[in-house]
């Protein structure tokens, strides 16, 4: 860690200045984030997320290796960037994080309910971020493809669209307020523009990431949840229709995007 | 776990419009209406963020539709919004327009405020370094919105006390009020209309932009 320091010490003596230390700064950050991809925290959850699946575990001790995310029970290459997908047995177009949870209920016996209201970072929601993280990864390289071709899809994509769109809060914040340009910053964060393809391992193919921040691993649940934090909106509930429709939204648009998942954030 | 409210909200259309399993679309305006019923069954309170934060006033319902459309709001659409939150923009009580900018600078540096995680003592800030470039010295700023550096200058205020600078010292505030008098669907923060930032502070931001001795005017 002690190279992390060194870079993060640079990038504060870069404090003052002009555009030429603007773009010193950026290039800076940028150079950090290389140097944290050789020694990614996110293969820690990774790690677990693998002991996790394989695990006897819950009311009925059964591991969740028979979980079918779409490509049929127990397939786990390529499942994440064919998700959020339609569900016949569930009748409900579900992400990666909000099928994880129908598994551990109908194969291990949890109660969903329960997990959903859990707060991040606790109890079986930390080892449901930790099992994203895993079954994510399993899709590395991978270009996103969702399959998009049931009516529900179709609604889901539509209504994520009226969503991005929405205006509220004190504010008046909409996804779009930040994610609708190409090119645009918030302070010196680059704003990935959503409502197309942002690019390879870009927006919607950036997560589940590590946050060198805070040291914690996000699902993109939480990542929306943060962002309508910040918004100013009240919360989305976890795996709510807003939060999947969002996500249909993302994932269409970003066809062809190549997930990097787990990846690495400041 | 939750029942689908998109299964039970599709059933009835499919069923009177006769649709076959392919994928088919609906009436704008039902996906709309699908999407007001999302919003009501998903979004939960928090702290002091609560669920009424999300009923849609004129301006922003309006904007939101043109944005999903693809196109321009209606220009008259737009000129009925703009008179509309003009009417809301209060002028300061006192009649004075500028506050001291040392303390402008802090309000803008400040992203605070208003989200679950602030409470009802939590001092706002106006957020204004998130998007626009305000001071030389800071280079931490972001570009959703214009470049403010040198803003009294560029626009001849070299008294902002004086008559010749009376049109734009009053328009800064107005637009820092309510943006959207001005440009119907503007994505700045309604500041003073919504209750971001009070008279006072917003004082203090006109000084950061105007004030002849601000380092935005240097």
């Amino acid at each position: 860690m002690k190279r992390h320091v060194l870079a993060l010490a640079a990038l504060a003596a870069l404090g003052q200045g002009t555009a030429w230390a603007q773009d010193a700064a950026a290039e800076g950050i940028a150079k950090y984030r290389e140097m944290l991809q050789d020694g990614n925290p996110a293969e820690l959850f990774e790690m677990k997320g693998e002991e996790l699946w394989k695990q006897k575990r819950g009311p009925k001790n059964v591991s969740l290796e028979q979980c079918d995310l779409g490509k049929g029970p127990g397939v786990l290459k390529g499942a994440f960037v064919e998700l959020p997908r339609f569900f016949k047995d569930t009748g409900r177009v579900q992400d990666m994080e909000s099928r994880l949870v129908t598994c551990m209920e109908t194969l291990q016996g949890f109660n969903a309910a329960e997990i959903m209201k859990t707060p991040f970072g606790k109890g079986e929601m930390a080892n449901l971020t930790a099992l994203a993280t895993y079954v994510a990864t399993q899709s590395k390289g991978m270009r996103f493809a969702l399959p998009y071709n049931t009516t529900e899809e179709k609604t889901m994509y539509e209504v994520g669209k009226r969503l991005f769109y929405m205006r509220g809060g004190t504010h008046d914040f909409s996804c779009a307020s930040c994610h609708g340009q190409e090119g645009k910053r918030i302070r010196l964060q680059d704003l990935p523009d959503l409502t197309k393809n942002p690019g390879d391992g870009i927006g919607f193919a950036a997560w589940p990431a590590y946050r060198v921040s805070n040291s914690q691993m996000w699902g993109m649940q939480l990542r929306l949840n943060d962002c309508y934090r910040q918004q100013r909106f009240p919360e989305p509930k976890f795996g709510s229709d807003v939060t999947i429709a969002l996500a249909v939204y993302m994932g269409v648009n970003a066809k062809g995007a190549e997930s990097i998942v787990p990846s690495i954030k400041r | 776990m939750q029942k689908s409210t998109i299964a039970t909200l599709l059933a009835a259309p499919v069923l009177v419009l006769g649709l076959s399993a392919c994928v088919s679309s609906l009436p704008s305006a039902e996906y709309d209406r699908i999407t007001a019923e999302v919003v009501k069954a998903s979004f939960q309170d928090k702290g002091i963020a609560k669920v009424d934060r999300l009923v849609q006033d004129d301006a922003n319902r309006e904007c939101a539709a043109a944005d999903v459309a693809g196109k321009p709001i209606d220009e008259k659409v737009a000129k009925a919004i703009e008179e509309a939150e003009m009417k809301t923009v209060k002028w300061p009580s006192d009649g004075k327009f500028l506050g001291d900018w040392k303390e402008g600078e802090k309000i803008a540096q400040s992203g605070r405020g208003l989200t679950w995680t602030d409470n009802e003592k939590t001092v706002n800030g106006g957020n204004c370094y998130n998007c626009h470039q305000i001071t030389k010295e800071e280079i931490s700023f972001g570009t959703l919105g214009p470049s403010l550096y040198n803003y009294g200058k560029l626009r001849g205020v070299s008294d902002p006390n004086s008559p010749a600078s009376k049109a734009i010292v009053e328009y800064t505030w107005g637009k820092m009020w309510n943006s959207r008098a001005y440009n119907a669907c503007s994505q700045m923060p309604r500041a003073g209309h919504k209750g971001i930032l009070n008279e006072q502070q917003l004082k203090h931001v006109m000084a950061l932009l105007l004030d002849p001795n601000s380092p935005v005017n240097k």
